[in-house]
């Protein structure tokens, strides 16, 4: 699509490629939770992460260090992991921050978006008039999974009129095949974890 | 009538509060010596009536956000306060603490700690009660997150009643840590949620009254 500017190819590169070498010591403060929240499941924890001081700034350092300087506008971050990551880098690139909620929580007039869930199905929201058309996004979580939330993300802000160029997590289960569910719009992540 | 040694420790006393008090001014929201960037964020805060229910005036901070040069200040206001006290942790009160918590948690070298609602944290936890209007509710903390001696700062987008504050202080006590202050974009003063922090100072940029 030429009408946007594109990160270049090599930013993009996958994990198996060259690897920053800070990359090691975030995967490893990453603590992981078995059986939680049910049996089966192990869960990701980035909790420790944010008690090792080096491992979060590097985290914030090389998200920042790709979307700086790239026309980004908007950071729109996924409740609630989501607001502890995409704050910092907000701040760092010079875009707004814009939370996306789980329903009733955001205070004003807002636009909703339904995702499926394993049983049933939730809602994401976003504040009207929080983003404006032609804008340049980039969405943040902890984590992708199935890519449910993070396909409603994108839904939501392509609704009004927002370019998202790239998701952008820490954490990725690639067994889960999430990236499918984003269609054109690229993944960006640091670690990727088989344990699902 | 007093001895002459209670008179004495009586006007350092008030000396001593005297200086603590004109210190806090830039923080307080008292007019004479509000920072000049104070205005700024707080003309970016939308206030939405009868939210969640009708009455209800709610601070919405989520428009601050939307101004990086607001935002901005109001991270650099408290990262210049605390970035040479030492503080070791910044604990964040679910989910809005953690838009204010985690940047100045980042500049001043200090872990993050998210305190949640229950059932939130996948590790062991340990829980503090407090009382909403109608019944309780928990907030919890994981256990190994914060140690004896750590020095604290709870950070939360704004102080109402004070009951999440004085349950997170209650937390980061029980596990040996110092509680240095409580900061808070926005105060409801008339709530006097200041009185129930366990004597801890608060920091804040805004008053709504």
């Amino acid at each position: 699509n030429s009408s946007k500017v594109s990160l270049d190819s090599e930013t993009m590169a996958t994990k198996e490629d060259v690897q920053d070498p800070r990359i090691p010591k975030i995967a490893s403060s990453i603590r992981v939770i078995p059986d939680f929240p049910k049996p089966g499941i192990m869960f990701q924890d980035i909790t420790t992460l944010l008690l090792d001081t080096e491992a979060f700034k590097d985290t914030i350092d090389i998200f920042v260090e790709r979307y700086k300087g790239k026309g980004i506008s908007v950071v729109a971050g996924v409740e609630a992991r989501g607001f502890i990551f995409g704050p910092p880098i907000a701040l760092a690139i010079g875009a707004k921050f814009v939370p996306m909620r789980k329903p009733k929580k955001l205070p004003g007039k807002v636009i909703s978006e339904e995702y499926s869930l394993e049983y049933g199905t939730d809602k994401i929201e976003m504040h009207v008039g929080a983003v404006e058309p032609g804008e340049r996004a980039i969405i943040i979580d902890d984590l992708i999974a199935t890519g449910g939330t993070l396909a409603a993300a994108i839904r939501l802000l392509e609704r009004v009129g927002v370019t998202i160029a790239e998701c952008a997590c820490v954490i990725e289960l690639p067994v889960l095949k999430g990236r499918e569910k984003l269609g054109e719009t690229p993944l960006f992540i640091l670690v990727t974890s088989d344990a699902a | 009538s007093l001895p002459k040694s209670l008179n004495k420790r009586e006007s350092e006393r008030k000396t001593a509060d005297f200086f603590i008090f004109r210190s806090s001014l830039t923080m307080s929201g008292n007019k004479q010596e509000e920072d000049p960037r104070i205005n700024g964020i707080k003309t970016k805060i939308r206030v939405v009536p009868d939210f969640p229910k009708k009455g209800i005036m709610f601070q919405d901070i989520t428009t601050v956000l939307l101004d990086p040069k607001a935002f901005k200040d109001t991270i650099d206001l408290f990262v210049e306060r605390y970035r040479d006290k030492n503080i070791s942790v910044v604990a964040g009160i679910e989910a809005r603490g953690f838009l204010f918590g985690p940047p100045i948690a980042l500049a001043i070298g200090a872990k993050f700690v998210p305190l949640r609602k229950p059932k939130k944290l996948p590790g062991e936890t340990i829980f503090e009660e407090y009382e909403l209007e109608y019944g309780n509710d928990r907030l919890e903390m994981h256990v190994g997150a914060v140690e004896a001696g750590d020095r604290a700062l709870v950070v939360d987008d704004l102080i109402a009643t004070g009951g999440t504050l004085c349950a997170a202080i209650n937390l980061l006590e029980r596990v040996g840590a110092e509680v240095v202050e409580c900061a808070c974009v926005i105060e409801l003063p008339e709530l006097k949620g200041r009185q129930r922090l366990k004597g801890k100072p608060l920091c804040m940029l805004v008053e709504y009254r």
